[in-house]
């Protein structure tokens, strides 16, 4: 069994607005650091397959199929036995 | 009797809406069609607002893949007349049938107010009865309106006259205003706003009505 990670954020040049909001919550916060803040989605998917590669090679295919809008996100997709 | 489908998911909330507006506007049979159903046996297609699979992953992404989908794909590939409001827009967009995507509003919040809109196209089947920069009201009511392409795509749009309603003043961000687009060969529509709340002027404005009367119009018009 292997446990993908699949993590799909906005593209740098596609606006946030919930970002925007959150970095101005930070701000108010007294986090005058926070420059940025981007939100993006975080998805575990525990899978069945003969390998490391072929888990991995099933996850960038769900990121093209469903889980990512290749518009507007961009995706990581990491695989670790479990 | 013409016959116009009206696709429901899990989570739709403006299908009984649209099965009125079809009865008020055509005076067509509306067919209710389920999300698990594989074929279509009706004149045009709504695709009505809602949330649908509650909105999850991003809106319209898990209703695209379902079994209708596949049928209303063939359905507008051979011209079929298919319009998707709010909800229904998302879903077009992403299942490939209208270019873009429709992001988070812009103020992060959600929207529902009466609005002014233009008709920048009347060559589609659901808009043939407006007049060029026709100004009309409708009611929008998203958090996910913000309409978004590449400007290469924008530029298509505009070329084939494929950007169908403008709003007058951008509430949602937006990319060129646009609150409603066609597919290259029209018989595909995609708006947030919501035409069939807009049937009568006892709920403030009627302008809505013209959408499903020009449909019929079209639907009376083929051989």
């Amino acid at each position: 069994m292997y446990k993908v990670t699949i993590n799909v954020d906005p593209k740098k040049d596609i606006l946030d607005p919930q970002g925007k909001a959150v970095q101005h919550a930070l701000l108010n916060l007294g986090y005058t650091n926070a420059e940025q803040v981007r939100i993006g989605k975080h998805i575990v998917i525990t899978l069945d397959g003969n390998s490391k590669e072929e888990a991995y090679d099933i996850g960038i295919k769900m990121c093209q199929d469903l889980l990512a809008n290749p518009l507007t996100e961009e995706y990581t997709v990491n695989v670790e036995p479990c | 009797m013409l016959r116009v489908g009206v696709v429901i998911f899990p989570g739709s909330n403006c299908d009984l809406d649209a099965i009125r507006a079809v009865e008020i506007g055509l005076r067509a049979k509306a067919v209710p069609l389920w999300h698990k159903d594989a074929t279509i046996d009706t004149d045009a297609i709504i695709l009505p607002g809602g949330f649908s699979y509650g909105d999850y992953l991003r809106p319209g992404s898990i209703a695209s893949h379902s079994p209708i989908m596949q049928a209303v794909k063939r359905f507008a590939v051979n011209g079929g007349p298919v319009i998707g409001i709010c909800n229904g827009f998302q879903i077009l967009t992403e299942s490939g049938l209208l270019p873009g995507t429709l992001l988070r509003n812009t103020t992060t919040r959600f929207i529902s107010q009466d609005i002014s809109l233009l008709v920048t196209s009347n060559q589609t089947p659901f808009t043939k009865h407006f007049a060029m920069g026709q100004r009309i009201t409708l009611p929008i009511a998203h958090k996910d309106g913000n309409y978004q392409a590449d400007p290469a795509t924008l530029h298509t749009l505009q070329e084939n006259h494929q950007i169908v309603f403008q709003y007058t003043d951008n509430p949602n961000g937006s990319h060129w205003d646009i609150a409603g687009i066609s597919n290259k060969e029209h018989n595909v529509v995609g708006l947030m706003p919501h035409p069939e709340r807009a049937l009568s002027d006892w709920i403030r404005t009627s302008d809505g009505l013209q959408v499903f009367q020009s449909l019929l119009a079209h639907l009376e018009a083929q051989p």
